[in-house]
């Protein structure tokens, strides 16, 4: 969606964005249930593997695919909620002790309203994450890449119904994605 | 073949101690790639990656690339992926259906078979001097397809794969063969690629029979993300084994595992819980199973190593690993999901969603494991560190040859399957003749107790 728009258009962007970085500000600042409470309970979360394959196979065969096979992430709530479990449980050595973590979010376009940008219920919403990772001493790294997410109006704020994580990895330099995205 | 290196002053497997050098020094890196992945047999790929013709995957052996190719006649090869002209890569993708390997550098192409077939302006510039017969594809020189497993080693003069695996076959089995019992009938439906920083014999040791490491999945086990986790189970597998002996076993081939040895009268346990059709699914393959194998249907498998860089998960999760080494402290790590081919697809979905939510980087329980590989090895590197070795000592000589099952079996918590292991991996690294690798020589087996 390019071109001129509303200023309710603007108005319902400018609320996007707000939400997402608040909600990175949560994950950021280690407040997993918090975060936790953002996403619906019928939430998808998936982060395909890459894969190098040749020029006009992209479409079909670069990504896994979301319910099939393996990827790095393809998850419900119920998941997700173990995963602060664990974090949360103090013996979860990977992210004991925790890591630090900045989620920048940028490039944030909508990408589809429903049903008008002055009564948006379903905005799909596409931007780009730069997620650093540090954690003990030296261990450093950098995920980087697109991220298009899926929104529910739910009262003043939103609930995220999809998330979907392109990694722009294909061997995963990092030792672990202990960290959520 | 001899070495430099103090070998048997690093390893001793006798007293139990192990120096941290061979984890942290280039000099063991080097030789283990000369000497150790040059030799031994290695995991390669799966025949369910490359079912028609022309089919291929790209995986390694060791620090190379090679391509797992089905030519178009249907046979199966290994090849070096580097073009004998100027050493490119002939292939850079992952996997695929072609007809020719067509190398991006000056356009020299080979057939599946390998053969040297384009040659550009092969009349003007090399009529006379170059025989295309001689420029293949480098072929691996052994080769075996086991229950749709691929394995290959460099070494012409090897063993051939079954007498490398030896008495460990009967535990590989319980991974490979349908859960039924039929053999083989196994699929790859997805592989884990990610680089981790610590030396690659970490990860070998852990799934070789290390149950002592059992402490740090502490977390998971808490909170419970097993197959039976969202009706409220804690730990991070079902209990199917709780009526049995654990046992862990070690090969003269340098092989270990970790399996359980079930009672003559033992029932199924049930799991799943939440999922009723794949709890009745694993009702029917676990009566079908006991009827097909009878008293092999007994060892039911956890982990292990087949020597020296593949592991396995036997049944939760099920899965084929490998560990690539890039340098003393970094290892390329690759995983491979098995599921039998023919199970309903419900069982294949719940199957596929507690493998990934268990293993591997983005997997809740290997992750912990990567923490410890990696402090693991970096706490190693030091001057002072490297002069004190690692203790090995733990349940020394508890173990008795060929008790119930082949090999030597531990009913206890055991390191006899890592002292084993890197008893066999010193031969190797002392360029011993293939029978003392594969623990004939009475010296081998003196030296292994």
């Amino acid at each position: 969606m390019t071109g001129r728009h509303t200023l309710s258009w603007f108005a319902l962007k400018q609320e996007v964005e707000d939400f997402l970085y608040m909600e990175a500000d949560l994950l950021d600042q280690r407040m997993f249930w918090e975060w936790l409470d953002l996403l619906a309970e019928d939430i998808v979360y998936f982060m395909p593997i890459r894969r190098n394959v040749k020029f006009g196979q992209h479409a079909e065969k670069e990504n896994t695919k979301q319910g099939e096979g393996i990827s790095w992430f393809d998850e419900d709530k119920w998941t997700l909620g173990k995963r602060v479990e664990q974090i949360l449980t103090g013996v979860h050595y990977a992210e004991e002790p925790l890591s630090r973590v900045t989620h920048m979010v940028s490039n944030v376009r909508l990408l589809e309203v429903s049903p008008s940008p002055e009564e948006a219920t379903n905005v799909v919403v596409g931007s780009r994450f730069l997620v650093y990772q540090n954690r003990v001493e030296y261990e450093t790294n950098t995920f980087v890449g697109r991220r298009i997410d899926t929104l529910r109006r739910n009262g003043d704020s939103w609930l995220i119904a999809r998330r979907e994580l392109i990694l722009e990895q294909n061997v995963l330099l990092a030792k672990n994605l202990s960290i959520l995205f | 073949m001899t070495t430099i290196l103090p070998i048997d002053q690093m390893i001793d497997a006798a007293r139990g101690t192990i120096s941290r050098d061979i984890f942290v020094s280039p000099e063991f890196h080097k030789e283990e790639l000369e000497k150790l992945f040059t030799r031994a047999w290695l995991f390669v790929g799966h025949e369910s990656q490359i079912p028609n013709p022309g089919d291929f995957f790209v995986s390694r052996m060791g620090e190379e690339s090679v391509i797992l190719c089905r030519d178009t006649k249907g046979a199966v090869h290994v090849f070096l992926n580097s073009c004998r002209h100027r050493g490119m890569k002939v292939c850079r993708y992952e996997s695929g259906n072609t007809s020719l390997f067509v190398c991006p550098y000056h356009s020299w192409s080979y057939t599946t078979d390998g053969k040297l077939q384009g040659v550009p302006l092969y009349r003007v510039l090399y009529e006379g001097q170059l025989d295309r017969s001689e420029w293949s594809l480098i072929e691996v020189p052994k080769l075996h397809l086991y229950k749709g497993t691929v394995w290959a080693s460099w070494d012409a003069e090897a063993p051939d794969f079954m007498t490398y695996l030896g008495e460990a076959v009967d535990h590989l089995d319980q991974v490979l063969d349908c859960r039924d019992g039929r053999p083989g009938g196994s699929e790859v439906i997805g592989i884990h690629k990610w680089i981790l920083p610590a030396n690659w014999k970490f990860a070998a040791e852990n799934f070789l029979g290390d149950t002592y490491h059992n402490p740090s999945h502490r977390s998971v086990d808490m909170i419970g993300i097993g197959p039976s986790a969202r009706a409220g189970q804690t730990g991070r597998r079902d209990n199917e084994y709780n009526k049995g002996q654990h046992v862990w076993v070690s090969y003269p081939q340098g092989h270990g595992v970790h399996s359980v040895w079930m009672p003559e009268e033992f029932d199924y346990q049930a799991g799943y819980q939440q999922y009723p059709i794949v709890d009745e699914y694993f009702r029917h393959c676990f009566h079908e199973r006991k009827k097909r194998l009878g008293d092999k249907a007994r060892i039911m498998p956890f982990t292990g190593n087949l020597f020296p860089n593949t592991s396995y998960h036997g049944r939760q999760p099920r899965g084929l690993c490998v560990w690539h080494p890039h340098s003393p402290t970094e290892t390329e790590a690759w995983r491979f999901f098995l599921v039998d081919s023919d199970a309903p697809a419900e069982v294949k979905d719940v199957l596929r969603r507690f493998y990934m939510r268990y293993s591997g980087p983005a997997g809740m329980t290997e992750q912990d494991d990567m923490e410890n590989w990696l402090y693991a090895t970096k706490a190693s590197t030091g001057t002072i560190a490297r002069r004190y070795p690692f203790n090995y000592q733990q349940s020394m000589g508890a173990y008795k040859r060929n008790d119930q099952i082949p090999g030597d079996v531990s009913v206890q918590i055991t390191e006899q399957n890592a002292r084993n292991y890197y008893d066999v991996y010193a031969r190797y690294l002392k360029g011993d003749t293939w029978d003392s690798l594969l623990g004939r020589g009475e010296a081998a087996r003196q030296a292994a107790e």
